[in-house]
């Protein structure tokens, strides 16, 4: 094996070559590298992403010295873009590093078109009116962007892009498609060909239970009407049915044939996921659409017509107890019809790209066949402007998560020192209201010392106001959270960065991969008692 | 907007360690003092210099802690590279603990890290008890297990039960495996240590060897039959070395072999490797997620600074990202957390006797028994020099090696558990002897 692949072995297990190729042809911009961008960065550089420009106009300070690794003694006074680019540097030399000794907000203001030449912004430590000005121009360059913010003992983490689509969402734990209680007519033949009843006990207890269950489940529908087990009785029966073809207790093929039984009860046809993203206006495609949506055109189609309410095959089965023979004849049934069922949404897609007057090998083979194949788990993000999260939160989502009548009654009552639930809620908040109370009074809450007391009762005035402009209740929040955002006094500790940056770097790797599901909604890292929040605002 | 603090390298840290708070720790006194403890008096270990004991160290660094250690028996390989960002290329085959302490110490001037390198077995019990907090980055259960029985064995009651708060030793534990991970927080005898948890972790499923010999379905079996199977009827005494790339190959071009004979598709060289290595998936963010979650509990532990974990937390980010915080609770019997297993004795038995029994007992099943009492060594079965410093002790009743106490805590080391199973362990035991001291009514209150 050649060295990078060897050095990448870990992640190359998670995301495959084709992950690891997308990050390599991704280029990156940082705005700020304090201790939340770097951090965020190193996690990608250490990846092996394309490219990283990083972009901050400050000088080493000795207080970075406590704070940020990419730093040193020899560096206070020097550009910190300059130092932080040339450590990353050093974690990987296959990845072209470069750096931009310029202010980020004013880099927003007078070059906009600057971003457009990214795959990807991620922007780090920016306040309210700088996100939601690089937002638009980012929307606008579809360009994906990504918000991480260290703030004392909080975080926050958020996506912005138009839309992200998935094929490889890699779920952890997915129901295998078997179609155990749909089995197509190749699959029926090839149970034909075994009998349950066979009195020699090898071959008994060699038998696959995916042979086992298809035949029991026939043999049920034609006593039941050609119904499958529904009620709770039924399905009772059903694994008694199973038990009772057993010649003797230890048959492991039949243990797992009851244990998989639920697969036989399982509805047909596609899951709620799927039937949204198949309704959804997107797929009724135009010469505008993307690959990904031509594709679910095609998907579609076939639900409606060749598949008979079902998508196209996933091709592969679990292991489980059987005769090696009977196995790899199995997989190969399953595969075949894959194959087939591929062929299918193949031709489809080719004469839709067609219909809307694309080259019909536009898309190439080896994705329509991913896409085939990862039909059922599907993903589409979709991300609100940030300055529409701001004006115009969901509104009762942002109340329920400012409200927990429990804590409130509990703390007057036993005046305990416990947190709500909803913490993360309230920190949102305050972190907002502290971005306002920085224009207002040119600094942040509890910055110094000497002005904590007067910084409390403005911060609690300007949350007030906020709320209110929200149209929320504003006494669900908590005095003591309020004292605690002053404390913070907009501190940027290295261990809260690290989070942070690990969340923003992990998602940038599940975007630019289009691998895995990326968060919905607004993450706040809830450090007092590590009860974090995703904000669905 | 200058502040008369922006000219200190703890600018930042000062906010959290100087300033009053009302959502903080009951033992929390913000001041310089506080500070300067953490830099000059707390003490802490940290277990395993890979993807996390690397985030850690860099962490705990820049958490005020001046006085690190830092234990790990591995060399530096290649394919460490894409997480443990202290290491370099050319730092391949260089002990991980000396790498990383020396790198962290040349980034954040003052802080002081003393490399470890060797296995946790190997340092004495008393090694363990120099520190004020342990923080674990492990990849192994069986390392966890034996580190949690070291501090759980500091662990005293007094005589209501109750720990004694000046010997608890508090742990901080985290864990990944791909996009998923675990931080938890042990305090022996208040909340749940390992043990007490330890179904948390389920041992890994192994292929049955029929399967691997008969009915091998899998790209997996063929690969395992090669490795456990195959390799020992051709090379009759010669021990399968993962880490020698010839043997690798070989299982490798086996299992090919194997797989075609069977008509079983997928056998790769990686799965090869990722099958007989037991390769755990494993990348940068998740360990910087985990590693900062561990740093900053550590932090609260030691100073109060904030309201701490309580007490395990769990990470997913394969789907959106989820977080959950679990509150586990004790059990009440654990042999390890307890206040130990209660052992009744014969004043006349003696210790080789003593030894004899606690193999056989159903709670410890303990073999290769080493004796502590009071910190003196009773009996040792390595190294060679103090065995045969101890030997002589074998003869002598136990009740005389421990001045005639009737009723005390006795700490041995050995290996726990049945056949291939064994690991290392340390275990806390309640001697008593009959019918000396105590009445029975007593003993009957206290056991």
């Amino acid at each position: 094996m050649a060295e990078p692949k060897v050095k990448y072995d870990r992640q190359l297990r998670i995301w495959g070559e084709q992950g690891q190729a997308a990050l390599e042809k991704a280029s990156i911009c940082l705005l700020n590298c304090g201790p939340t961008g770097s951090e965020t960065l190193k996690n990608l550089v250490l990846g092996g992403v394309g490219s990283i420009t990083v972009v901050d106009g400050s000088k080493v300070e000795v207080g970075d010295l406590g704070n940020n690794f990419m730093v040193d003694e020899s560096s206070v006074g020097e550009s910190k873009a300059k130092c932080v680019c040339a450590f990353l540097q050093e974690l990987n030399d296959a990845v072209k590093a470069k750096f931009i000794e310029d202010c980020p907000e004013e880099l927003i203001e007078t070059n906009p078109s600057f971003f457009s030449q990214f795959t990807l912004v991620i922007a780090t430590q920016l306040v309210e009116d700088s996100m939601v000005k690089l937002d638009r121009i980012c929307r606008e360059a579809n360009i994906i962007l990504i918000f991480a913010r260290s703030y004392g003992l909080m975080g926050l983490v958020r996506i912005s892009v138009k839309e992200h689509t998935v094929i490889e969402s890699k779920p952890d734990h997915f129901l295998d498609d078997l179609r155990l209680n749909n089995p197509w007519q190749e699959l029926r033949r090839f149970t034909e060909t075994i009998d349950l009843n066979t009195t020699d006990a090898v071959v008994h207890k060699h038998t696959p239970y995916i042979i086992i269950l298809v035949k029991i489940a026939e043999e049920w529908a034609n006593t039941h009407g050609g119904n499958l087990p529904s009620t709770r009785e039924e399905k009772r029966q059903f694994k008694d049915l199973i038990k009772s073809k057993m010649i003797t207790m230890d048959e492991e093929n039949y243990k797992e044939a009851m244990e998989a039984s639920y697969k036989v009860f399982s509805p047909r046809g596609i899951g709620p996921n799927l039937q949204k993203i198949i309704d959804d206006s997107c797929a009724e495609v135009d010469t505008n659409s993307s690959d990904f949506w031509v594709m679910v055109a095609a998907l579609k189609e076939f639900i409606a017509n060749e598949g008979g309410g079902e998508t196209p095959l996933e091709g592969s089965i679990p292991d489980m107890t059987s005769s090696t023979e009977l196995y790899v004849n199995l997989q190969k049934t399953y595969q075949a019809k894959a194959e087939a069922d591929f062929l299918v949404i193949e031709q489809r897609v080719r004469n839709l790209l067609e219909k809307i007057s694309r080259d019909p090998a536009s898309i190439s083979r080896a994705n329509i066949k991913s896409f085939s194949k990862n039909a059922r788990k599907l993903a589409v993000c979709r991300y609100r402007l940030i300055e529409d999260e701001f004006n115009s939160p969901v509104q009762p989502e942002l109340q329920k998560y400012l409200t927990d009548e429990d804590y409130r009654t509990l703390q007057e009552a036993n005046s305990l020192k416990v947190l709500p639930e909803n913490t993360a809620g309230g920190l949102y908040i305050l972190l907002r209201a502290a971005d306002r109370f920085a224009v207002n009074y040119n600094k942040f809450p509890g910055q110094f010392d000497s002005e904590m007391d007067e910084d409390i009762s403005r911060l609690k005035t300007t949350a007030v106001g906020l709320l209110n402009d929200l149209g929320c209740n504003s006494s669900a929040l908590s005095e003591d959270l309020i004292n605690e955002m002053c404390r913070y006094g907009a501190s940027e500790l290295h261990a809260v960065a690290a989070f942070v940056g690990g969340v923003a770097s992990q998602e940038v790797i599940k975007l630019i991969t289009r691998q895995f599901i990326p968060m919905s909604g607004t993450f706040i890292f809830n450090g007092i008692d590590n009860k974090s929040q995703l904000l669905l605002l | 907007m200058a502040d008369s603090t922006s000219q200190s390298r703890s600018r930042d840290l000062d906010k959290l360690l100087l300033r009053p708070g009302n959502l903080v720790g009951s033992t929390f006194e913000p001041g310089t003092q506080l500070r300067e403890d953490i830099k000059e008096i707390v003490r802490v270990l940290v277990i395993g210099a890979g993807g996390l004991g690397c985030e850690l160290l860099k962490d705990l660094a820049f958490s005020g802690f001046r006085n690190l250690e830092v234990i790990d028996m591995d060399r530096i390989e290649v394919t460490n590279l894409n997480r443990q960002f202290l290491f370099r290329l050319g730092d391949v085959g260089k002990p991980k603990a000396e790498v990383a302490a020396k790198r962290v110490m040349e980034r954040v001037s003052g802080v002081d890290i003393k490399p470890h390198f060797c296995r946790i077995e190997d340092k004495p019990i008393s090694f363990y008890n120099d520190f004020s907090i342990i923080v674990l980055g492990l990849d192994s259960v069986e390392a966890r297990s034996y580190i949690n029985s070291v501090a759980c064995s500091f662990l005293e009651y007094d005589s209501d039960d109750n720990p004694r708060e000046e010997t608890i030793k508090p742990m901080v534990d985290g864990g990944t495996e791909g996009f998923k991970g675990h931080a938890r927080i042990i305090m022996p005898g208040v909340t749940p240590c390992f043990e007490c948890t330890i179904w948390l972790f389920p041992p890994q499923v192994k292929f049955p060897l029929c399967t691997l010999a008969e009915t091998p379905r899998t790209a997996a079996h063929c690969i395992e039959y090669a490795h456990l199977i195959k390799w020992d009827e051709v090379h009759s005494g010669k021990t399968f070395d993962p880490d020698y790339p010839e043997h690798m190959q070989w299982v490798y071009s086996e299992a090919v072999k194997r797989a075609e004979l069977f008509g079983i598709p997928g056998v790769t060289y990686s799965l090869t490797q990722g099958v007989v290595k037991n390769i755990i998936p494993a990348i940068a963010s998740t360990n910087a997620i985990i590693s900062a979650v561990c740093s900053l509990e550590t932090l609260k532990i030691v100073s109060g600074c904030s309201k701490t974990l309580t007490n395990y937390l769990t990470y997913n980010g394969v789907e959106g990202l989820h977080t959950k915080v679990t509150e586990f609770v004790r059990d009440k019997d654990c042999i390890v957390c307890g206040p130990g297993v209660l052992i009744e004795l014969e004043v006349s038995i003696t210790l080789k006797k003593f030894i004899d029994l606690l193999e056989d007992h159903p709670k410890l099943l303990l073999t290769r028994v080493s004796v502590t009492y009071r910190g003196d060594n009773l009996y040792m079965q390595a190294p060679p020099v103090l065995e045969e410093m101890t030997r002589s002790n074998l003869d002598l009743p136990l009740f005389e090696l421990m001045s005639k106490t009737p009723t005390d805590i006795v700490h041995v080391t050995g290996a726990a558990g049945k056949g291939d199973k064994k690991q290392s362990c340390s275990r806390k035991l309640r001697v008593v002897f009959k019918g000396v001291g105590v009445t029975d009514m007593d003993m009957a209150g206290g056991a």
